[in-house]
């Protein structure tokens, strides 16, 4: 069986050898290429390669038939699209309501002035991104953050710059 | 051919059952300022410049979208739509950078007639000043300026709907948003793109532009656009 | 299927159920509190106790009280009395909470089940959170689930179960309140043909997580739910938009849908009837404005997520332009006990024009916050002085913010107003989607305003020019008063802007957004004023 990958490194001469474009095949083929599956396309290929770099974009067009501006446009919209890598961890600081009443703006600002970057950025190292999120549901144990995907309650600014440095030493 | 009768600013209008207000009030020869709507494209409701009082109803409609019904009461002008639509154009002005004087459409623009039509002389709002708005002159024959662009979506909507190239897009959101080429490429270098100017000429402001043309220069065939609308759908090939 | 195939199906599976059993919430509150260990702690101390045969440890999903978790209840099916409830459990405490089944002292922390904050609650919609385990078919049939669904089928022609929707008075509970029978009748009358129902699980509201609770604990209920209303308004597919933040909520999902699937709950032919239903999941990326019916539409699209002028109304031109019915979370949940239980038991719980229960996400300052059911019509202060137990330290409370990004702020000396969707607007505030949270006397409300107004202008989608830019300037303004540099002109100027924001905005991003601004300034004006430049704050 031909996959679409292999139909495109037979068209194009710069073939793509990069695996992780089997992964995207698999996803865009599964849902019949679709074009309103873009959304989820978009998810699986920021899963594969971290974040949405040109070519995967050009690609995710191509194959789901859609205009190049559009795709940008919808990358672009949506918060949890990066088009940019990110660093090797991910610290995420809610700021929902209830975690803002209970000080995650001040837990924010001291770990922006400790590592000296403001959310949306990576330090220096390329160890750790710090983003905010608005609300991630875990209302009940404000503040709360998440480290590289698993959510800790009852937080404050020593417990997280503890485990943000943690993360820097390991390199 | 069913007919809807109704007021606007207590004139009595009789138009095609279906049509909208701002069809309505063409016929009836009343103007309502608009800036996204396009005659020959589809409307989005999006710059709010169109909003009018219905009487019995308490929220603004949009004239560009709502269709009229039978013995509607349309108030166009009141004083207040006045102040909101003049809040409007200033807060276009405070967002963007909108120098006339240099300008290629000096005194060809949408966005100033609509500041005089408004009766704005300056705006009540803090400057933005954004910095990340830039120039793009990569395109053989055109450039965009996006400090001088209000985001009313023509470029994106001529060009995908009647060029059907969809080179444009809006990219982003809020306040940052802008409309981009591709994959917010230089434009020279979007394939899609056949030169056909149609957002040249789509364009109110000075943002998008031919090249060569200086301050107060411009000058754009806005009809031509709903010309060949009208000659796709009817076959009409002459203007 | 026939009505005794279901029930003997249920017997089967509460034949399945142990007299004791263990329930450990394994939420998201309680996940991040450590509770799969103790969900592990505890099968291994059953184990080692040789209780096999009688007892089953059943992990849970949300019992509500998030902030005291990990959170571990014992029920005995033959000994009513043995109730029993722990908090802050930890793992190395799990034998002794197994050994206490046999008489001996239990070290753990024993909760209070008759609290307030348990007992002023009616359980309609969470009834089963926290009773039954959200990854098993068989427990939600155990406890009568899906029969709702079989009664809807072949009892009820859809026009009933319109009617019957419609007569219990149920409201919407995204927010603003609409009639569901209305919004049902509305998609059920247009003409026959490809229609949708979407379920909108995009919880945006900062401070809420009702929806995510429900979807957690008890996702079967909301798939008949929405197999119902497929039913009664003819639409034969169903999407649920569900934020890409709520990760376990989708997971317990599609297991859940797999689930129904597998046993022709879902699917063609649905009980060997001739209705067919199937549920899709759509997974946001992160945009508060997918909440707004059309942005959700066009963002299960695969687009943008921009709204657009309304009308047409998605109930007539909705999803690919065909008439869509779109219900939030909690709405659906309620749709089951309605059909089974009837409207008149529905209509006879609450206030005159707003029926049932509401689950409000009890935050902030408050001692006991977490997940709360209650009655419509019970007072704001029995929400937080009784069952939250008010403010920690002695502090008092200084507001209470409904609504989110939407609402307002309710100060103190009306704590005594009825939660409904009615006294709530009139407060300046709205029911919203349930987020509730206690603020007290040391909360700027300033600064308060300001958070929600950068949460909107982060948050416009930027498609209309008075939300785009008004929340900009007015996010600023706010700004420059705590900064104390504002003057009275300035102060004039963000109330002008609020009211042409509120009227000219395109959706209801920006139509609500200047009602925190607008709520603080109704109650706490000299907050307001005391911040102004002195030599100005005369003119």
């Amino acid at each position: 069986m031909k996959t679409a990958s292999q139909e495109t490194e037979t068209k194009q001469p710069q073939k793509q050898p990069d695996k992780r474009f089997r992964v995207l095949d698999v996803t865009m083929k599964r849902s019949q290429y679709q074009q309103d599956s873009l959304i989820e396309v978009l998810h699986k290929a920021q899963e594969a390669f971290g974040y949405l770099e040109e070519d995967v974009l050009a690609y995710v067009a191509k194959h789901l038939k859609l205009p190049l501006s559009r795709v940008y446009g919808v990358a672009t919209f949506y918060h949890l699209f990066m088009l940019k890598p990110g660093g090797a961890h991910t610290c995420v600081v809610c700021m929902g309501t209830a975690c803002y009443v209970k000080g995650s703006d001040k837990i924010l600002s001291n770990l922006e002035k400790e590592f000296q970057i403001t959310a949306g950025e990576t330090t220096a190292d390329g160890q750790v991104s710090l983003v905010t999120a608005r609300c991630i549901g875990a209302c009940g144990i404000a503040p709360a953050i998440v480290f590289d995907g698993t959510v800790a309650g009852q937080q404050n600014s020593e417990s997280v710059s503890k485990k943000l440095h943690q993360w820097q030493e390991e390199k | 051919m069913a007919v809807t009768t109704l007021t606007i600013d207590e004139v009595d209008v009789a138009v095609e059952a279906g049509s909208t207000i701002l069809q309505a009030s063409q016929e009836a020869e009343i103007r309502i300022p608009v800036l996204c709507h396009l005659e020959g494209v589809s409307d989005v409701g999006a710059c709010r410049l169109c909003l009018v009082e219905v009487e019995g109803i308490n929220k603004l409609l949009p004239a560009c979208v709502t269709e009229v019904s039978e013995e509607m009461k349309v108030h166009t002008n009141t004083p207040r739509l006045q102040e909101y639509r003049k809040m409007i154009v200033e807060m276009l002005f405070a967002e963007g950078n909108h120098v006339c004087a240099i300008c290629v459409a000096n005194e060809n623009c949408e966005l100033q007639d609509l500041a005089v039509e408004v009766g704005m002389d300056h705006t009540r709002f803090s400057y933005r000043f954004p910095t990340d708005r830039d120039v793009d002159v990569s395109h053989e024959r055109f450039g965009i300026d996006r400090n001088r662009c209000v985001l009313c979506t023509r470029c994106v909507r001529v060009c995908d709907e009647i060029e059907g190239a969809h080179v444009w897009d809006v990219a982003e959101r809020g306040e940052v948003c802008k409309v981009v080429t591709g994959l917010n490429q230089p434009w020279g270098e979007v394939d899609a793109c056949t030169a056909c100017g149609k957002c040249v000429d789509a364009c109110p402001t000075g943002a998008i532009f031919r090249k060569g043309v200086t301050v107060a220069e411009m000058e754009r065939d806005r009809a031509k656009l709903e010309f060949l609308v009208t000659a796709r759908e009817k076959k009409e090939w002459t203007r | 299927m026939e009505w005794a195939e279901l029930q003997e199906w249920a017997d089967q599976a509460r034949q399945k159920r142990k007299n004791i059993r263990v329930y450990c919430c394994t939420s998201t509150g309680c996940q991040a509190s450590n509770s799969p260990a103790v969900k592990k702690a505890m099968d291994k101390a059953v184990k080692e106790a040789n209780l096999g045969t009688e007892v089953q440890v059943v992990s849970v999903g949300c019992m509500g009280f998030c902030g005291q978790g990990p959170i571990v209840e014992v029920e005995n099916s033959q000994d009513p009395n043995h109730y029993r409830l722990y908090e802050q459990v930890t793992p190395e405490q799990a034998p002794s909470i197994i050994k206490g089944l046999q008489g001996e002292i239990v070290t753990a922390t024993p909760g209070n089940p008759n609290h307030p904050f348990f007992a002023h609650q009616l359980q309609i919609v969470r009834e089963h959170s926290g009773q039954i385990d959200p990854e098993s078919i068989e427990e939600y049939l155990a406890v009568g689930g899906y029969q709702g669904l079989h009664h809807s089928l072949f009892e009820m022609s859809p026009e009933e179960v319109v009617q019957e929707i419609t007569r219990s008075g149920l409201r919407g509970r995204g927010g603003a309140g609409f009639p569901t029978g209305l919004k049902w009748s509305t998609v059920a009358k247009m003409p026959p043909g490809q229609k949708y129902v979407i379920c909108n699980a995009d919880e945006g509201d900062p401070g809420a997580f009702m929806d995510r609770s429900v979807l957690e604990s008890d996702p079967h209920r909301i798939i008949e739910g929405m197999a119902i209303a497929g039913y009664a308004v003819g639409a034969d597919h169903g999407y649920i938009y569900v934020r890409a933040e709520y990760p376990l909520a989708i997971s317990r999902l599609e297991k859940a849908i797999k689930q129904a699937k597998r046993n022709n709950v879902l699917g063609t032919q649905i009980f060997g009837s001739a209705i067919n239903f199937s549920v899709e999941i759509r997974v946001g990326a992160g945009a508060f404005v997918c909440g707004e019916e059309t942005a959700l539409i066009a963002s299960v699209s695969g687009g943008r997520g921009v709204p657009r002028p309304r009308p047409p109304y998605p109930a007539v031109v909705g999803l690919y332009g065909k008439p869509t019915l779109i219900n939030n979370v909690e709405t659906l949940g309620n749709i089951a006990p309605i059909i089974t239980k009837g409207a008149d038991w529905y209509a006879s719980i609450g206030t005159g024009k707003s029926k049932g229960t509401k689950i409000f996400s009890l935050t902030g300052n408050v001692i006991y916050n977490g997940l709360i059911e209650v009655p419509m019509g019970i007072t704001l202060r029995e929400i937080v002085e009784e069952m939250g137990g008010g403010v920690p330290n002695g502090g008092q409370v200084k507001a209470v913010q409904t609504g989110g990004p939407s609402g307002g702020c309710i100060p103190a000396d009306q704590l005594d107003i009825s939660v409904d969707y009615e006294s709530l607007s009139a407060a300046g505030s709205m029911m919203g989607s349930g987020g509730m949270v206690v603020m007290d006397q040391d909360t700027s409300m300033v600064g308060v305003a300001k958070y929600y107004m950068e949460f909107c202008q982060e948050e416009s989608c930027g498609k209309c020019i008075p939300c785009r830019a008004g929340t900009v300037q007015m996010y600023d303004l706010l700004k420059k008063l705590l900064a104390e540099e504002a003057t009275a002109a300035d102060l004039a100027q963000l109330q002008e802007l609020c009211d042409m924001v509120k009227a000219t905005s395109l959706c209801g991003l920006g139509q609500t957004s200047p009602n925190p601004v607008l709520s603080t300034l109704r109650y706490f004006e000299s907050e307001y004023q005391d911040l102004l430049q002195p030599a100005m704050s005369k003119v």
